[in-house]
């Protein structure tokens, strides 16, 4: 798969919650062509799906699977592995997931992962190739933030991965969205983006963001 | 607009409060000051004090029953709810025995909000798992809905013994108890309040308020779907009312800074700073001000969000006693009304209107 064959701009998103719809609805504002999926039949996401992210295609998990390269996890931590291992076989598969207790409940391998969830993810998706991002801003962030490239103040996302040439390829989604993109090493440093990770919830800019990743990595 | 069905309320964890020493205040005295805040609220004019659900060191409202039963003993007009029942966790047989009897003891006050709220005490402490949340909250909403709508009840479930034909005791009113569910911005729990024909209440409580419009969008549109009439929307939103916004900033500002990081601690949040809470009051879900101020934001985001109850939950943190009677005063006496006066002005444009409050510029 090249680069150029990913990037026709078209995305897809596993989980319609609070941020695979911000997600939609930013990617649609971009040009993108959506294709989303809740857990269950797809009907029971349309009506959400038309009033929050209108444009965006409601289909099944597999079809969203069928139709893209791209695609965007965000269910609910605790229920990844109610995925097939297989499903994302060869795709880019963005985890935008946090593992977070008041809505997973104890999950003491996720709560202590030493290497961050998403070498979990990676591990249980092996054929797929796996980035993290998008798990480090609030939804409403993603909503609310999002500014032309070269703007002054433009926040930045941070990017993670293992594969170089997906990492790059969820960089230009992350600024064609609408925020600038800093790349912040291998899937393991992904912990620094988690809930109580270095820059979890931290709205910067690109160089504020590589600072406090710097500072940080010095004293350590 | 017609204001006369609108409803103006507080909302209270019953924080123990710093005393004139600077000592945390008993959980005991807490409780009473609750009732004497409620009480003021009651000789103020506003419509209802509403108590959360929680079991921690530093909220004293485990028990929200009791403490609105001695507020009913207290007011003949105030209502009396919860903001939020953590549904998910209780028993709905015995929150509607609780809520019933409430009712009765205020002559027909009693009402619920009922949502997950952001703590999670409650699931460890009664034996539950957070990951069957959802579950557990579907399974419970339609036991208590069934209850209040029409007994007796036959019902089975995976949480509690089925029913058979059961009446529970004492009987309500038609159309009693008010139900109410909170939502934090999950479409699935908004599609799931039309679901039920219930009222929607939002917490807002970060991030510009106007994003919850399409949420509100979709609730109207579901309910359409389920076939209901339109039912009311509220807003739940942290504020403080002083004199002057910068009095309102420098009571309210180190509370709330100290219960942001005590958050913070816990849950891998950014820390607060006071840029950050000028911005919440200034383009955010803040209501922190002079009653102006205060008024002026509440009644565009009424209008623009087209809602029906604002439920401000007042003094965030541990604001002393003194300064929490002193910002329901300001809210039921001048902030209601001023609302009131730009609601019901043919002229009002929330947009210009909000835009043209004098705000406090950055420290």
């Amino acid at each position: 798969m090249s680069l150029r064959e990913v990037n026709d701009r078209r995305i897809g998103i596993v989980g319609a919650g609070k941020l695979g719809t911000a997600v939609a609805r930013a990617a649609l504002d971009a040009g993108y062509d959506v294709a989303i999926a809740g857990s269950g039949p797809a009907e029971r996401i349309a009506l959400i799906v038309d009033v929050l992210a209108p444009g965006a295609r409601v289909m099944t998990t597999t079809e969203v699977v069928d139709q893209t390269d791209l695609i965007l996890l965000a269910v609910p931590a605790h229920r990844f592995r109610e995925l097939d291992r297989d499903l994302f076989a060869g795709k880019i598969l963005i985890d935008a997931m946090n593992y977070w207790e008041p809505i997973d409940g104890v999950n003491e391998e996720l709560a202590t992962a030493p290497r961050g969830t998403s070498v979990l993810v990676q591990s249980w998706f092996s054929s797929a190739r796996v980035v993290k991002s998008f798990n480090q801003l609030g939804y409403h962030d993603v909503d609310e933030d999002r500014m032309a490239r070269g703007e002054r103040g433009r926040i930045a996302m941070a990017v993670a991965g293992d594969d170089r040439e997906a990492v790059e390829v969820v960089r230009e989604l992350v600024d064609a969205l609408g925020f600038d993109a800093l790349y912040v090493g291998p899937l393991e440093a992904g912990v620094a983006l988690q809930p109580d990770g270095l820059v979890f919830g931290v709205a910067l800019t690109a160089s504020e963001l590589a600072r406090l990743l710097w500072d940080e990595a010095k004293l350590a | 607009m017609d204001m006369d069905d609108f409803e103006f309320g507080l909302d209270s964890f019953v924080v123990p409060s710093l005393d004139e020493h600077g000592e945390v205040q008993r959980g005991d005295v807490t409780i009473r000051n609750t009732v004497e805040e409620a009480v003021l609220a009651d000789q103020v004019g506003i419509d209802s004090y509403n108590i959360a659900e929680h079991y921690r060191e530093d909220f004293m409202d485990s028990a929200a029953d009791v403490i609105l039963a001695a507020i009913a003993g207290r007011t003949s007009r105030i209502r009396l709810g919860t903001a939020v029942t953590v549904l998910s966790t209780q028993d709905p047989v015995r929150i509607y025995h609780q809520f019933a009897t409430l009712d009765a003891v205020s002559n027909g006050r009693a009402q619920l909000v009922l949502g997950r709220g952001s703590l999670t005490e409650s699931f460890p402490l009664f034996g539950y798992d957070l990951s069957e949340y959802e579950e557990l909250f579907e399974e419970k909403l339609d036991l208590l809905v069934r209850l209040l709508r029409e007994q007796p009840v036959t019902w089975s479930g995976k949480y509690r013994p089925a029913l058979v034909n059961q009446y529970l005791y004492p009987p309500l009113p038609e159309g009693h108890i008010p139900t109410w569910v909170g939502v934090g911005g999950s479409p699935q729990s908004v599609v799931r309040a039309a679901r039920y024909g219930l009222p929607l209440m939002l917490a807002v409580i970060g991030g510009s308020p106007l994003r919850f419009k399409p949420y509100v969008e979709l609730y109207h549109r579901a309910l359409d779907e389920y076939g209901f009439a339109p039912r009311p929307v509220g807003m739940h939103s942290h504020g403080f009312v002083a004199r002057t916004d910068e009095e309102a900033v420098e009571i309210q500002y180190p509370h709330w800074a100290h219960t942001w990081q005590r958050a913070a601690n816990e849950r891998g949040w950014r820390a607060p700073t006071l840029e950050g809470f000028r911005t919440e009051m200034e383009r955010g879900s803040l209501y922190v001000g002079s009653p102006e101020t205060v008024a002026t934001k509440m009644a565009s985001m009424i209008r623009q969000l087209g809602l029906s109850r604002f439920d401000l939950s007042y003094a965030t943190g541990r604001v002393p006693f003194e300064q929490r009677l002193s910002t329901i005063e300001l809210f039921g006496n001048e902030v209601i009304p001023r609302v009131k006066e730009l609601l019901t002005d043919a002229n009002y444009d929330p947009a210009t209107a909000l835009a043209s409050v004098a705000v406090t510029p950055g420290a």
